[in-house]
């Protein structure tokens, strides 16, 4: 727009020409739009496509019949769904997960980032960061890997139990276990990728701040509190609506890869329950309904905590 | 920071306070190093010793009774390697479609002379928060007859709309719009411009956008999971998969030998050498490039 005005005032102001224009400025950036082509395809195949697909959960989809030819059924999947057994026990496990792990999760990287932030030394520094960011590379398999091996009957953890006179635990087979472990294997891979964002935002504090603050008699403790943290406040904000809406978004893979046949009643949560009754039982239009409800639950969140975030801070995310 | 603030910092004593704080900062910080490095450094050193030690709970800080006999075992079974082609082909070519498709897309959503880019990218966002679903999602690879091939693991992943967002405020704050009006001045055509000027001139981008998308392909199992059932085409982690949290795999590797004890024993051992043999190309890379990495998080988060 502003290229063209700037080219020429006069024939802009008139619409019709400027009809004109925008239909050259389309064709004289053609070569921009067959960049554009290949992911808008994809964005349109694999994801407009699906939500019109979402379609089955108001239906019952037989495949030969396809989307439009299976009959309507309402809302009869939803109520299958709410009427279920698994229903309360479902939303509970999700729901909890999720939120125990965005309270213990969400201010740990913000701890790690003031502190690393505060160490004298570039190069030692450094090398904890090394350290730190190291685990997200891990895979998920690998991690549950990990989990299955450190915390099996005569496993590193049951070793030290042991050791400190304690009594072992089988871990995998307890479903009280499944949460803590899900949480605190979460921790140990993803605090530390985490705080790189603390820390590019805390590298933006200007140094004149510290050594006002210093000038006034400020010790650190103090200039972490009123120098520090108001400096990462927008960006914990941002990062906390993001991790709210996408709070029954947990992630399957972990959660798959932890069930066992014994910790069941805890750790079957929505997607692992989406994917066991619609890829493994062909349940198409029940498993879709299901997670449609988990999606909209989702969206509905998303849209609440922005709101509330930007009437309390002024920040959002649009 | 000036050089003058700098040796100031250096030189101003701290206070009695600052002090204990740095002091307690310091031994927590190791802490926490010790705590995430030695689950570690356990895998390696059990990696290499007899099983009946680590039952024992006799290896901490050093391997006890070294043996080889899980590496040898690991090295000598096809499956692993048939996976680990497999997880390199995907990831190569994962990682081309990947790149080409976010980069172009990017650079085109970057010019602000592309007449709809603001819907287009409208577009794009939504699907961050909002999906069709899992099954949905699984029909439509099945009806494009994707199923036990390769492009299911790709297609479907072929763009990742935060990383089109990274890419494209990276191309917004670097080619300056001046280039840009220069080339066209010369008659440069805009896939020209893309190829000759704009790609040499974002090196670190396509670094930090390998590097995203091939961890991701390196690491993924679950598309393989829902969409292959042909053994043969089943990426490393798969089989990881299989034989960590399974057990199944590993039978084929312990077939010969005789009693339960001794089956459990080293089927135990194979775990640990192949959580090795599956992170170590990764984790030794990983310091070399972790500049990237962080370049590419920190682009996200100034626009995030």
């Amino acid at each position: 727009m502003e290229i063209a005005r700037k080219a020429d005032p006069v024939i802009n102001s008139t619409t019709t020409v400027k009809k004109g224009l925008k239909l050259k400025k389309i064709l004289t950036n053609y070569q921009l739009y067959l960049f554009l082509l290949p992911a808008l395809i994809y964005f349109i195949v694999f994801h407009y496509v699906p939500m019109y697909g979402v379609l089955i959960a108001f239906k019952d989809f037989v495949a030969t019949k396809g989307i439009m030819g299976s009959p309507w059924v309402g809302f009869k999947h939803f109520e299958r769904f709410f009427d279920s057994y698994q229903f309360w026990s479902l939303i509970k496990n999700t729901l909890g997960l999720s939120v125990t792990q965005l309270v213990v999760g969400f201010p740990l990287p913000i701890f790690l980032a003031l502190m690393l932030n505060q160490m004298r030394s570039e190069k030692s520094k450094r090398f904890v960061q090394t350290v730190v960011y190291a685990p997200h590379f891990i895979s998920v398999v690998v991690l549950a890997g990990m989990i299955y091996v450190f915390f099996s009957n005569n496993g590193l953890i049951n070793n030290l139990i042991l050791m400190f006179g304690g009594d072992p635990i089988s871990f995998m087979a307890k479903p009280e276990w499944f949460k803590p472990l899900y949480i605190a294997s979460g921790v140990w891979q993803e605090t530390g990728w985490a705080a790189i964002i603390y820390l590019a935002a805390l590298a933006g504090v200007s140094p004149e701040l510290h050594e006002a603050a210093i000038m006034d008699g400020a010790n650190k403790w103090q200039r972490i509190f009123h120098v520090d943290i108001p400096a990462i406040m927008p960006t914990a904000v941002i990062l906390l609506i993001l991790s709210v809406g996408s709070i029954m978004n947990i992630g399957f893979e972990k959660a798959y890869l932890l069930q066992t046949p014994m910790n069941q009643p805890s750790a079957e949560i929505i997607p692992t329950y989406v994917y066991k009754m619609g890829l493994q039982q062909a349940q198409y239009s029940f498993a879709a309904a299901v997670g449609l409800f988990n999606a909209v639950i989702n969206l509905i969140l998303l849209v609440a905590v922005n709101k509330f975030a930007k009437r309390l801070s002024g920040t959002g995310l649009w | 920071m000036s050089l003058l603030t700098l040796k100031n910092k250096k030189f101003t004593r701290r206070s009695k306070e600052d002090r204990v704080f740095d002091t307690i900062n310091v031994f927590l910080v190791a802490l926490i190093v010790i705590l995430v490095m030695y689950p570690l450094y356990f895998i390696v050193i059990a990696s290499f010793s007899d099983p009946n030690m680590i039952y024992e709970g006799k290896v901490w800080l050093l391997p006890k009774e070294i043996t080889f006999e899980g590496y040898e075992r690991i090295f000598r079974d096809s499956k692993i390697w048939l996976g680990y082609k497999n997880s390199l082909i995907y990831t190569v070519v994962g990682t081309i479609v990947n790149v080409s498709f976010t980069l172009m897309a990017a650079y085109a959503l970057s010019r602000k002379d592309l007449y709809g880019r603001n819907v287009i990218m409208f577009l794009f966002l939504m699907t961050m928060f909002f999906s069709g679903g899992l099954i949905p999602t699984y029909l439509v690879v099945k009806n494009l007859g994707l199923l036990n091939t390769m492009w299911a693991l790709i297609l479907p992943k072929a763009v990742a709309v935060w990383n089109v967002i990274v890419a494209k405020t990276y191309f917004e704050s670097s080619i300056p719009n001046e280039l840009l009006e220069a080339a066209k001045m010369d008659g440069c055509s805009d896939a020209k411009f893309f190829w000759k000027i704009v790609l040499p001139l974002s090196k670190p981008i396509v670094a930090v956008m390998v590097l995203f998308y091939a961890v991701g392909h390196w690491n993924s199992y679950f598309d393989a999971l829902i969409y292959l059932n042909n053994e043969n085409l089943y990426p490393l982690q798969l089989i990881l998969r299989n034989i960590l949290i399974q057990n199944e795999a590993s039978t084929m590797m312990i077939s010969d030998l005789e009693s339960l004890a001794a089956k459990q024993r080293v089927s135990e051992l194979i775990k640990y050498g192949v959580i090795i043999v599956a992170s170590v190309p990764l984790l030794i890379v990983y310091p070399f490039v972790q500049k990237y990495f962080v370049k590419g998080v920190m682009i996200g988060g100034i626009k995030g």
